[in-house]
């Protein structure tokens, strides 16, 4: 039998590396360093490659004056903080209380909370843009049907409400959908966090007579300050990224008065609506500035002190 | 014995089997012209192949389709990088403007196609479309879009509301709205930007475009753009529209149950609401020419061949165009399968166009679209159309939503248009 040539062994590693190597050079790196490059020319791209030309801090400089791109970072800021906030705030909780009263159906509780995470966003989108249409959704024949109940009538608006065509509704709506979207990861990354915490720590507490709250508040809050800080860390650049949920529920303009324009969605449009991929270039750049920023901010709250708990 | 080499046997073996399949299939000779188009001009394409076979059997024919703005995105990465171009691409109309701004395309009035020698023979203002500031010709008109006012004369009648008020004036177009929406509980359109699209398409004078002058100046801020503004606003107040996007959900559920009483549309629109959007509502629509005399063209596709394609297919891809835009059965095949309305000039005298339409309750509304398309004049494109059109809409939801005045609202966005005129 013919027996194919030999891998000496220096080259080997390289060998077994390469796939991954090669992947992330032409799909990582290579868009990262020519997003760069494309930042500082102007260009026709229906004319060709070869039209580029090189403008300095131009596109910085108009990105920097462009009012929408102030706009669009305002949105997204207000959607991070939005969907981002209640996602911990109620994951935390929301994971202690399933760590300490399901036995054995916490697997099944847990996927439930999990399970829209998994799920395609566009098949999210569609489901929740019918569930919000205005005169045949879901929710607000629901809303119809609670203000015929007597007494209810007060808490029901006397017109049917337009979620997401109204620039007031537009935010609080796609925010709502983030949240139940990625609250799920949350309680999946506490529940790993609270299986770490001794038992010992529960059974001293106990013993010194600490009811069930001062037991989460002093131990496993400070205890999961870690995961908290991952967790955290992942929503900032998860929210400042914000494109699928917004671009499909509400399509490429944000809705009205562009309201759920977020940051990436607006690049996006620069670039293949307005065929300015140089300005959109700069503009990934600048955002990517106040990513690593607030991630800063983020690792300076909560990173692990010595003095901690 | 010499030592056996496996690479090199494996990779002669598999050219020579590739060898033997490309002799045996006869594609060694086999010239392939590759197509990329959009639904439902792919069909159409496709739906000519026998015609084309019949006169170049030696050259074949790849269709690649893809979803609208999937295909567009595609022709703009394949432009860009002039790589993977096809042989012809279809182009929807608003691309076409675009693309013709720069030069990632053939220029088809000269040599070796002189479109030019055929300008009679298409529809002028389709023509008009595909020519760039500097006269050239980037692509050939396939289909056009002449513009109707589509309506359910069954909520007419029972309103009392007669045709003619719907279209002698725009005023008298939205008053009608009010009588409508008081006897029947129906909306007059499906959202308030549909009037101010066709206002501010109305009454461009000549050297204009539509948002911008061939010298950059910015035009939004004037007498058409306000009245365009003022009507939508009109509607908006008075609660004439549902408020409903064109393609989404709510707006085929409200042709469905009747909630919509008009559409301003392309010609084309009776089509998709016969075949697919409210079937049911057959023999109820009818159409009329727009408002007031108007005149605009929705949507229309066209044919182009990029600079960067393979030079030997060229002329075998302008004879594709030709049999495809210059064939008069095969542009009549396409209006009859796909509602299609033909670019060529000729077919426009085809008995065809005299047939009652069962979905318009048997009005022969090809006549009165033909006539609308003879009157529509196209507008010049500016580089930054895209961009203004969503400044446009911006303002006009802040004017619609939150009650700015429109001076303002236009004000502001003179100001941010000017900053990307001369981008």
């Amino acid at each position: 039998m013919p027996r194919l040539p030999r891998l000496s062994p220096q080259m080997a590693p390289y060998v077994f590396i390469s796939p991954f190597l090669v992947l992330f050079v032409i799909f990582g790196l290579f868009p990262l360093l020519f997003s760069l490059y494309l930042a500082f020319q102007v260009w026709e791209p229906t004319n060709g490659l070869q039209s580029m030309e090189f403008v300095g801090f131009d596109n910085f400089v108009f990105a920097f004056e462009d009012e929408w791109f102030w706009k669009s970072l305002k949105n997204t800021g207000w959607l991070a903080l939005a969907s981002g906030v209640p996602q911990h705030l109620v994951a935390i909780p929301l994971a202690y209380f399933i760590h300490t009263s399901f036995k054995g159906l916490r697997n099944g509780v847990v996927g439930a909370y999990f399970l829209p995470y998994i799920t395609s966003t566009v098949a999210i989108a569609i489901m929740f843009s019918s569930l919000l249409s205005t005169d045949y959704g879901l929710i607000n024949v629901g809303l119809q049907a609670m203000g015929q109940i007597p007494g209810l009538g007060w808490m029901v608006p006397a017109e049917n409400i337009d979620w997401m065509g109204q620039p007031d509704n537009i935010k609080p709506a796609v925010a709502m959908i983030v949240f139940w979207r990625y609250v799920g990861f949350n309680v999946v990354l506490y529940l790993a966090a609270l299986q770490t915490i001794p038992k010992d720590l529960y059974e001293a507490a106990t013993m010194d007579g600490a009811g069930r709250f001062q037991q989460f508040w002093f131990i496993t809050l400070p205890s999961l300050r870690p995961m908290i800080y991952f967790g955290v860390t992942l929503s900032v650049i998860g929210g400042l990224q914000l494109f699928e949920e917004p671009f499909i529920l509400v399509g490429g303009r944000g809705g009205s008065d562009q309201a759920g324009m977020t940051s990436a969605m607006y690049l996006y449009g620069m670039a293949f609506d307005f065929n300015d991929f140089g300005a959109a270039s700069a503009m990934s750049w600048m955002l990517f500035a106040v990513v690593v920023v607030l991630t800063w901010l983020t690792n300076r709250a909560f990173r692990p002190r010595n003095n901690a708990a | 014995m010499k030592r056996f080499k496996p690479l090199r046997a494996v990779l002669s073996s598999v050219i020579l089997v590739g060898f033997a399949a490309l002799t045996a299939s006869g594609a060694w000779a086999q010239q392939v012209l590759t197509v990329a188009a959009f639904p439902a001009v792919d069909d159409i394409v496709r739906a000519a192949i026998p015609a084309w076979k019949k006169k170049y059997p030696n050259v074949d024919i790849k269709v690649v389709s893809r979803q609208f703005s999937d295909h567009h995105t595609a022709m703009t990465t394949a432009l860009s990088t002039s790589s993977y171009l096809p042989d012809v691409m279809a182009l929807e109309v608003g691309y076409v403007g675009r693309f013709a701004q720069g030069n990632g395309l053939e220029n088809l009035s000269a040599a070796p196609y002189n479109i030019q020698t055929s300008k009679s023979r298409y529809v002028a203002y389709a023509y008009d479309q595909a020519t760039n500031a500097r006269g050239e010709v980037v692509a050939a008109p396939s289909d056009i879009g002449p513009g109707t006012l589509l309506y359910r004369s069954d909520i007419l009648e029972k309103a009392g509301v007669k045709p003619e008020d719907l279209t002698r004036s725009w005023d008298s177009y939205v008053s009608s709205g009010v009588k409508i929406k008081t006897a029947t509980g129906s909306y007059l359109l499906a959202h308030a930007r549909d009037i101010k699209d066709i206002l501010i398409r109305t009454g461009i004078k000549p050297g204009e475009g539509l948002y911008f002058d061939k010298n950059n100046r910015v035009l939004v801020n004037s007498p058409r753009f306000e009245r365009a503004f003022q009507l939508a606003q009109q509607v908006r107040t008075q609660k004439l529209d549902a408020k409903v996007n064109a393609w989404s959900n709510e707006w085929s559920e409200g042709f469905k149950r009747g909630a919509l009483t008009t559409q301003l549309t392309g010609a084309w629109l009776a089509g998709h609401l016969n075949n697919w959007l409210a079937p049911d509502t057959k023999g109820k629509w009818r159409a009329s020419d727009l408002p007031e005399g108007a005149s605009a063209a929705f949507g229309g596709a066209f044919l182009a061949i990029p600079k960067g394609a393979a030079a030997a297919n060229k002329p075998m891809a302008w004879e594709l165009i030709k049999l495809l835009t210059q064939t008069r059965e095969l542009q009549l095949a396409a209006f009859k399968s796909q509602d299609a309305f033909p670019a060529l000039l000729e077919t426009h005298s085809d008995p065809f166009f005299d047939q009652p339409i069962e979905f318009l309750g048997g009005q022969k509304a090809r006549l009165l679209w033909r006539t609308a398309a003879s009157r529509i004049t196209a507008v010049a494109v500016h580089k930054q159309d895209a961009f203004a059109e969503e400044v446009i809409n911006t303002e006009l939801d802040k004017v619609l939503d939150q009650g700015k005045d429109i001076k303002t609202a236009l004000a502001d966005a003179h100001r941010l248009l000017e900053r990307r005129a001369t981008r």
